[in-house]
Formats: structure tokens, C-alpha cells, sequence
């Protein structure tokens, strides 16, 4: 491989670490497991609270847990939970769905996030 | 290890709990903030409808919250676990939440909006079959305690209304306070933070 060529690959590397947050950020499921406690006031994995369970979360379409009543803005969402789908909610959920009932500020450290996130891939199979 | 407070040592809790409620003649919330957590206007600036939907809908989401801890210290005080100077503070911190509950159903009902109703035991869905001791009972109390002062802490920002935000902090100190104690209660250390998240 020429060094054109190795510059050429890091700079794609580096546009699409810069494109998502999760690719570049190792989320440490531990560190999420404690970050997790912030949830609990309205979520559990395993039932169903102020907030929805979050097992089965990963690849589970939005407003679709049994037995929880969603706001129509959820429903309504399109959204397929994913890292990147929960990174981007994560953010800022109700700038990603206005109108949603959960009605927190968010988690805006990036690495927290992917902290959480790699907890929760863990966590909700 | 579980270190039971001593009957002097919950008579002291529980009437510094009403000094903090009442301010010992000196009000802790804001007058702005009772006003409007007793369903009073408040001399806010006046809110679009999209912002007192919002405040309401965070309103709804403590007031969920609430009923939820007042449903669990009701689970806990019925379970025969705890031992008497445990359950007195328990039932002390549930009239804690239901005087949070009952303010905030008259802040959302003089807003115009329809405050939620509480479960059913079944409904909740407690792990009552987790909880075989005193120590359990408390560890899942203080669990949900700091959960309540993480939801308030990450709600109290999105308040439109500052005298809601405002409210919303003094609640979120009295669930930090019962959580501290519940800690103490079960000889956890203190935490070692200086900001809780």
C-alpha cells in the first residue's frame, strides 16, 4: 500500500469517526452499569415502570413494548433502537421526538453515552 | 452491614424532616414555588401552550414517580420486615411523597392538564419475592430514591416555568435526603461525590 494510499484510508477513518460519535467512543459496560442508575428513577430492565423495560431494547421498533402506554410522538417515531439511534436520542430525547414522555434533559457526554449504551447491549438481551 | 437508627435518632430525623418541609417557621420552597405547586399563578412570565404542555408533561412524568415510591414504602411497611423505628421513618418518607403527589395533582390540574393516576400494586409489579429481609427492603428503597433524584435532576432542566424548576429542586433535595438516610440506615458509605447525576 502506498503512503497515498494509508492517508487516504486514515482520512476516511477520521470523516467517518467524526460522522458518529459511537464508532469512535469504546463504550465500558461497567462504567454504564453505574451510569445506568440515573434511568432507574423510571426505567428497569425487566418491567415495565414510568418508563418502558429495556430488555429486548436493540433492534426493537420504537413504542412497541407490551403493556406500556406510549406517547403517540413515539409511536409515531419510525425510530429502530440501535447504538446510533440511541447515541443520537440520547442527546436530547425530546429534541429527537418532540412530544415523547420522557421528560429528561439527556446525557450529553459523549462517552457516557456509549458507556451506557455498551451496558445496555449487555444488559436487555 | 445494617445500622438501625436509634428511637432518639428517628425522633431527630424525623423532626428535622419537618423543620426542612416547614422551614421551621422559615419557608424553603419559594413563595413563587408553592404558589404554584398549590395550583396558584405564579409571577412567572406568561407560557406559549407548548411550554406549560411541556411543563405539564413533566409534572405528570414526578407525579408518576411519586405514586410509585408512595405504592413501594406501602409494599414495605405491609411486608412485616421491618423493624418498628424502620418503619416509622419508612412511613414518614411516604407522607413526604404523598404531599409531593398531592401538590403536584393540584399544580397540573390548575394548569389545564389531567394528572396521571396511580397504579396498581399488580400494575407496579414490585420484586417483592427479592425482598426477604429488612436490608433488602431498604437497599430497593434508597435504589429507588436515587433513581427519583436522577429523574428530577434530569427533568428540571426542561422546565419552561422557573418557579416549576424551582419546586422541582426542593423536591429533588428532600428524595437526596431520604436516600442519604436509607444509605446511612444500611451503613453505606457516604457518597463521595460533590455533584449527584
Amino acid at each position: 500500500m502506498t503512503a497515498r494510499a494509508v492517508l487516504s484510508c486514515l482520512l476516511g477513518a477520521i470523516v467517518i469517526c467524526a460522522a458518529s460519535t459511537i464508532s469512535c467512543a469504546d463504550g465500558d459496560p461497567a462504567k454504564g452499569e453505574q451510569i445506568y442508575k440515573r434511568c432507574q428513577g423510571c426505567h428497569s430492565i425487566d418491567r415495565n415502570r414510568i418508563g418502558p423495560m429495556h430488555k429486548g431494547l436493540f433492534g426493537r421498533p420504537a413504542g412497541t413494548v407490551p403493556g406500556f402506554a406510549y406517547s403517540d410522538a413515539m409511536k409515531n417515531s419510525g425510530i429502530v433502537w440501535s447504538e446510533e439511534t440511541l447515541d443520537q436520542f440520547l442527546q436530547g430525547p425530546r429534541k429527537m421526538v418532540p412530544g415523547t414522555k420522557m421528560t429528561y434533559a439527556g446525557v450529553p457526554d459523549a462517552q457516557e453515552r456509549a458507556d451506557l449504551i455498551a451496558y445496555l447491549k449487555q444488559a436487555t438481551k | 452491614m445494617l445500622i438501625l437508627p436509634s428511637k432518639s435518632t428517628i425522633q431527630e430525623l424525623n423532626a428535622s424532616r419537618r423543620r426542612i418541609l416547614t422551614g421551621g417557621g422559615k419557608a424553603v420552597l419559594s413563595a413563587a414555588a408553592i404558589a404554584m405547586l398549590a395550583g396558584c399563578k405564579g409571577n412567572s412570565m406568561a407560557q406559549t401552550n407548548d411550554q406549560s404542555k411541556g411543563d405539564i408533561d413533566i409534572l405528570n412524568t414526578a407525579l408518576g414517580l411519586e405514586y410509585e415510591g408512595i405504592a413501594a414504602y406501602q409494599a414495605g411497611a405491609e411486608s412485616g420486615l421491618l423493624q418498628p423505628a424502620v418503619l416509622k421513618l419508612a412511613v414518614g418518607f411516604q407522607s413526604d411523597h404523598k404531599q409531593h403527589a398531592e401538590a403536584l395533582v393540584k399544580a397540573i390540574t390548575s394548569m389545564g392538564g389531567t394528572p396521571v393516576q396511580p397504579k396498581t400494586a399488580a400494575e407496579y409489579n414490585f420484586p417483592t419475592s427479592t425482598l426477604h429481609n429488612q436490608t433488602d427492603v431498604l437497599k430497593f428503597a434508597a435504589g429507588l430514591e436515587q433513581g427519583a433524584v436522577s429523574a428530577y435532576k434530569g427533568a428540571i432542566p426542561l422546565f419552561a416555568n422557573r418557579d416549576l424548576a424551582g419546586a422541582g429542586a426542593s423536591i429533588l433535595g428532600s428524595e437526596a435526603m431520604h436516600w442519604a438516610i436509607l444509605n446511612s440506615a444500611l451503613g453505606v458509605e457516604p457518597p463521595t461525590v460533590a455533584f449527584v447525576s
